[in-house]
């Protein structure tokens, strides 16, 4: 089965070659999995396109889910690819409302890389998984020719349980559902910008990347219904947005002034003409809620210290598949569209 | 942020709408010049604040979207020599050439770097002594003064591992020609204040004067713009055309004379191709004889490379005020950000880009009334 | 064209190339001064591709809000000369 892109004109994947931009987790990055991926490999789970895959294994469920992590540069303000790669994948499978159990690890490892960098790497994700109470119990390790590789890959898997009557899905969105933020947007794009060569700048801001498990399972202890979520990465807010509306079938109808956003977030997407809500998080996620249970819901998400800056912008709307709509802090209305690749700082 | 967050209050705004409500009799057209300009308006929706008799179209100053082709191709072949560190604003990265864009030269392996200024990537050519850093100098007379002090100070360092692809335009030719267009529907500019701040106001005087539109400078944020369209609507309605300035706070009106005197220094004014709309002459500022030694056209030899424009793109009629992006046959369907036919399409500064991402969905552009 | 951003000079470097560190709320960044050799610390600076442009004139920022009041005494609103 195949997701439409209804709004998207009959595009074809025109590039012969891979660009950058099909890994920016915008328009043409969906064109890749759905041409190059979906279609020659159907699968029921995969054409669920969710964060995770949920399968039944005997009389439970099983939720899988991989992810790589090429990050550069490695080190950053507020983590690394480390910790990038352990919080990533937890974090899909807490997306998919999965207790986190197991991961794998596989390692592409650059001839050259400084055995000591690579040994701070894996401190770190001997750190992040015991925090999030997940072990890592199987790894792979390749070694490429220098230039073949970036210095380091990480691929990490995760497994993890789904708790029975549990179903957080994108079609279980409805229109009057609420739309939830676990905290302020941007920070691990601005971090990792702040420290590229020929855009440096000082600034206090740290990368969000954290684990949101624990926030997850805060939402369920409160009792709260939760349709669906999604964790805001590359592509920021917008994107995981836009993800939700397509798959979910929806429209979503937003307001600028309630999402929030730190002061030297801000200050820095001025300066580099960048759109906050495509800024890139790896700690914050979206939930969509019943309306009745929304307090209730914002509540439990802000008694958790990850979830301290969570607020309320917007609903879900009848509507065209898709549509994400903002309200303008001055009133009026924009579309808040899925970008073609990732964003680039602009100057003109 | 200071001088920022101010002016953007919704309920200034709403005054301003409502001021324009009163002061407006009858139908005008304006243009606001700068990309930057038709950035804020469709993502703050201060078109949506507008009374119905006003229309906006959106100018030629967006120097991504008038880089011609002819540049573009050049870019790309300077960009994929070997030894080559090629830098660039991170607008220019998906503006198609003949052959591609400079993303699709870096899949191939080209050396394509985004900087924030050229200062950076003068920097990066003292770092790196054994590369060519090529700095593609684009935009209008806000950002020439940076790639002249570039040069400048390359000279000054004795730095022969750096050069500049010239692209740089002139805000005043590029009015002059839509002014002069046959059927033109512009009754007034918003003149792009940062042009402006370096500039001054003078040369805005020959063209009030020979074709009675009035000219306001104005700046980028919703209440300059919505003070902007006031002060360009009260002389329209008063039978007055006369250059005034709204960016008070940036702009002088002679401008700034040490950039001044920086580009005259380095640069000379040349006739210059502009994407979709042609040859205009006098239109463009090129690398004076002192410093042919970093012109990268000079040192590459690419001087005869060049493509043309994709036929099918009417970008050149957007550009002069002649058409509504969502007016183009293309626009959306043969023509989107990911396949676009031309550069408005690309640059986030671009009209049809803009109308794309922030309108496609609520239907035509006609400015509605709150 | 033309994103300029107004930041406030922290520190200036005098030499053949004038610099200076300029804040843009939290965020701080080594700016070229040369084209405002009248911008001094605490002064306000627009700032475009690295380079400080234009020094924000207090003064000239009040006339928005300005031209606004004026608008609402006389009802009509007849645009005021700058």
């Amino acid at each position: 089965m195949r997701t439409d892109i209804p709004l998207s004109c009959p595009v074809p994947l025109r590039h012969t070659t891979v660009q950058l931009a099909h890994g920016g987790g915008g328009r043409l990055m969906r064109q890749l999995i759905e041409e190059v991926f979906l279609e020659p490999l159907p699968s029921p789970a995969l054409a669920e396109r969710h964060d995770s895959a949920v399968v039944p294994l005997g009389a439970e469920r099983l939720a899988l889910t991989t992810d790589s992590y090429v990050v550069t540069p490695r080190f950053f303000p507020g983590g690394d690819i480390g910790r990038l790669a352990v919080y990533g994948t937890v974090n899909d499978l807490a997306m998919s409302g999965a207790h986190p159990l197991y991961l794998s690890a596989g390692f592409i490892l650059e001839e050259g890389l400084a055995m000591e960098e690579l040994r701070r790497v894996v401190a770190s994700m001997r750190e992040a998984a015991r925090e999030c109470g997940v072990r890592l119990i199987t790894g792979d390790t390749k070694v490429v020719d220098r230039g073949k590789a970036d210095g380091l890959f990480i691929n990490t898997t995760g497994a993890g349980r789904v708790p029975e009557e549990r179903s957080v899905h994108p079609r279980r969105v409805r229109p009057g559902d609420v739309v939830l933020v676990s905290g302020d947007v941007g920070r691990h794009g601005i971090a990792v910008l702040s420290v590229r060569e020929g855009i440096a700048f000082e600034t206090p801001v740290q990368s969000d990347c954290a684990p949101l498990a624990p926030l997850v399972a805060a939402l369920f202890e409160a009792a709260v219904d939760v349709h669906c979520l999604r964790d805001a990465t590359r592509g920021g807010l917008a994107s995981a947005l836009n993800e939700i509306a397509l798959d979910g079938g929806v429209s979503l109808a937003v307001d600028e002034s309630a999402v929030p956003v730190d002061e030297a977030v801000a200050g820095a997407c001025e300066l580099l003409g960048l759109d906050p809500l495509y800024v890139a998080c790896e700690g914050r996620m979206v939930a969509f809620v019943p309306a009745p249970q929304a307090d209730a819901a914002l509540e439990a998400m802000r008694r958790h210290p990850l979830g301290a800056g969570a607020a309320r912008i917007g609903r879900v709307t009848e509507g065209p598949a898709g549509k994400v709509s903002l309200r303008t802090r001055l009133g009026g209305q924009r579309l808040l569209d899925l970008l073609s690749g990732e964003q680039l700082p602009r100057i003109c | 942020m200071k001088y920022v967050e101010e002016y953007r209050g919704a309920e200034a705004a709403h005054r301003y709408a409502r001021a324009l409500r009163s002061l407006v009799t009858r139908p005008w057209t304006l243009m606001e010049v700068c990309g930057g300009q038709t950035h804020a308006i469709v993502r703050f929706g201060v078109d949506q604040l507008l009374p119905p008799e006003l229309t906006l179209l959106h100018g030629p100053g967006c120097p991504v979207c008038v880089t011609p082709v002819e540049l573009l191709d050049k870019a790309l072949a300077i960009a994929s020599r070997p030894g080559v560190v090629f830098c660039s604003f991170g607008d220019m990265l998906r503006v198609p050439g003949s052959g591609g864009d400079l993303l699709s030269v870096k899949a191939a392996g080209a050396d394509v770097r985004i900087v924030y200024s050229p200062m950076d990537a003068l920097a990066l050519a003292e770092r790196l002594p054994a590369r060519e850093v090529v700095f593609f100098a684009v935009g209008f007379e806000t950002t020439a003064p940076a790639s002249a002090m570039a040069v400048h100070e390359a000279r000054r360092r004795g730095l022969r591992n750096f050069s500049l692809l010239t692209a740089h335009v002139l805000v005043p030719p590029a009015m002059e020609a839509v002014l002069a267009t046959p059927g033109r529907r512009v009754d007034g500019f918003l003149a792009a204040g940062h042009v402006c701040t370096i500039m001054g106001m003078e040369a805005y005087q020959p063209l009030v004067r020979t074709y009675r539109v009035p000219i306001v400078a104005t700046g980028f944020e919703p209440l300059d713009l919505l003070q902007g369209i006031h002060m360009c609507v009260a002389q329209l309605e008063a039978g007055r055309a006369e250059v005034e300035n709204q960016y008070a706070r940036a702009v002088r009106t002679a401008g700034n004379a040490p950039a001044q005197a920086m580009l005259h220094e380095v640069f000379e004014v040349v006739p210059r191709t502009w994407r979709g709309i042609g040859p205009i002459p006098a239109s463009g500022l090129g690398l004076r004889a002192g410093y042919a030694d970093w012109d990268a056209e000079r040192r590459f030899g690419v001087s005869a490379v060049g493509g043309r424009e994709d036929a099918e793109c009417q970008s050149g009629q957007v550009l002069r005020g002649l058409l509504k992006p969502p007016e183009c046959p293309a626009f959306g369907t043969r023509c989107t950000p990911e396949t676009p036919l031309g550069a408005t399409m690309v640059s986030s500064e671009g009209a049809c880009a803009a109308y794309y991402r922030y309108r496609r969905f609520i239907g035509p552009c006609a400015p509605t009334s709150p | 064209m033309c994103l300029g951003i107004p930041g406030e000079v922290l520190s200036t470097v005098e030499g053949p190339l004038r610099m200076g560190r300029v804040a843009f709320g939290k965020v701080i960044k080594e700016v070229c001064l040369a084209y405002v050799p009248e911008a001094h610390p605490g002064d306000f600076v627009v700032v475009h591709a690295g380079f400080a442009i234009s020094r924000v004139d207090p003064e000239g920022a009040r006339r928005v809000f300005a031209y606004l009041e004026e608008l609402g005494e006389t009802a009509e609103g007849h645009g005021e000369e700058p």
